[in-house]
């Protein structure tokens, strides 16, 4: 390479590394205003490195699966209420796990239902409840066929009941 | 060791090249689309959970993963248009930049149609929707500066740069989802390990895939001609070309 080049290719190469550090230092200063949601975890026992809990009365988002038998439908209106815990595979709640309960006043989406993500937008009114505005579904990245997902049901049957007797247990 | 790759910097052999190679992504992305789609929106099984919405997956997933790829070409040529100072690299950045712009539309257009039945929004201000976002705006800055200069030369410099220093978006959309909580999913096709989704879903999709592939390297091959037509306007050759043109 003729050092025309190669000086060039130098200049280049060491701006874009430069910028690249630049960039990830200041998103790993970032990280954590990045996230999109609150987990239960971290609402009751503060975010992982810096235990910062958020303040009663705060507008946030939170993110976690609905705890299947929380669900609690008001007969006569919208209003809906349910427990949410953080996101694990595989999917087995224990009553001692975090949990945030969500009140919600209003048209659920269609995936809502017991054990799927949900990512609700709200004001924190106590340590433990959120009255949220907004209530918007999470799925995963895992696609197949109805008649897959059945025969996937039936084979960890016993793995699901296995699950939630530890639920009931707690 | 890149000497087979010299003739190729010379524009007129480019532009007969490419002209060769034309007809070939053409049909290529006419029989891939068509059996791709066609199987993809009429004959893959619907979703257990989303049922029949599941399938704009086939154009999300493709124009999605193509604006970075697109992207990532781009910068390449950027890199050796600044270094090596290849005339031809520079115009193979300028021609790509708005067919990756329109891709990178697509996606998000197509993302938000799919996030208001599934999730219940068109939008929601994540790490991996404003990252992609960020790439579109990076598209519309790299189109904008190659035309607000009369020199075609700086017009690609100042360009070149702004595609090199956009680069390092790409492993952020990319990672977006691992590193922050985000409300987007996880990928679900990934270029190592198996696709988290069943077989007779995933053949669809990368045929569709390689369909829009093509068509993208067809358009590309497109604007790449014009381009080399276009800076090299008052040379022989191709004033040889017109008025070969003009006497048919």
């Amino acid at each position: 390479m003729n050092p025309r080049r190669k000086k060039r290719l130098t200049i280049v190469s060491s701006i874009l590394l430069g910028l690249a550090v630049v960039a990830g230092l200041v998103l790993y200063a970032l990280s954590q205003n990045i996230d999109l949601f609150y987990t239960p975890k971290e609402i009751l026992q503060g975010k992982e490195d810096t235990e910062l809990r958020p303040v009663i009365g705060q507008r946030l988002r939170i993110g976690g699966l609905v705890v299947p038998g929380s669900v609690k439908r008001n007969e006569d209106s919208l209003k809906v209420s349910f427990k949410l815990a953080d996101m694990r595979m595989p999917m087995v709640f224990n009553e001692d796990d975090p949990m945030v309960t969500v009140h919600y006043d209003g048209i659920l989406p269609d995936l809502f239902r017991e054990g799927q993500g949900i990512v609700a937008n709200g004001i924190l009114t106590s340590e433990s409840i959120i009255d949220a505005s907004e209530v918007l579904a999470k799925h995963d990245e895992n696609y197949m066929p109805p008649e897959l997902a059945d025969a996937m049901k039936e084979g960890s049957a016993d793995k699901a009941m296995h699950g939630k007797s530890a639920y009931n247990k707690g | 060791m890149w000497k087979w790759l010299h003739p190729y910097a010379n524009p007129e052999k480019s532009y007969h090249f490419t002209g060769k190679l034309l007809p070939w992504f053409n049909y290529l992305a006419l029989i891939f689309l068509t059996v791709g789609l066609t199987w993809a929106l009429l004959f893959a099984p619907p979703d257990y959970q989303q049922g029949e919405s599941f399938r704009i997956f086939y154009l999300h997933v493709p124009a999605s993963i193509l604006s970075m790829g697109i992207y990532l070409g781009m910068a390449i040529a950027a890199l050796s248009s600044l270094v090596w100072q290849l005339k031809l690299a520079d115009a193979s950045a300028a021609a790509l930049a708005p067919v990756g712009a329109v891709f990178t539309a697509i996606a998000l257009f197509t993302g938000a149609a799919w996030g208001k039945p599934m999730w219940g929004t068109w939008w929601v201000w994540d790490a991996r929707i404003t990252s992609e976002l960020i790439l579109l705006f990076l598209y519309l800055g790299v189109i904008a500066l190659h035309n607000a200069f009369e020199d075609k030369n700086l017009a690609g410099k100042a360009a070149g740069i702004l595609a090199l220093v956009g680069a390092i978006n790409l492993p952020i959309i990319h990672y977006s989802v691992e590193w922050w909580n985000t409300l987007h999913q996880g990928a679900t096709v990934s270029k190592f390990g198996k696709p988290a989704m069943a077989a007779e879903m995933y053949w669809p999709f990368l045929i569709c895939f390689f369909g829009f592939s093509f068509l993208v390297a067809a358009i590309a091959s497109v604007r790449f001609r014009t381009e080399i037509l276009a800076r090299n306007s008052v040379r022989p050759w191709v004033k040889a070309l017109v008025l070969a043109k003009e006497d048919k």
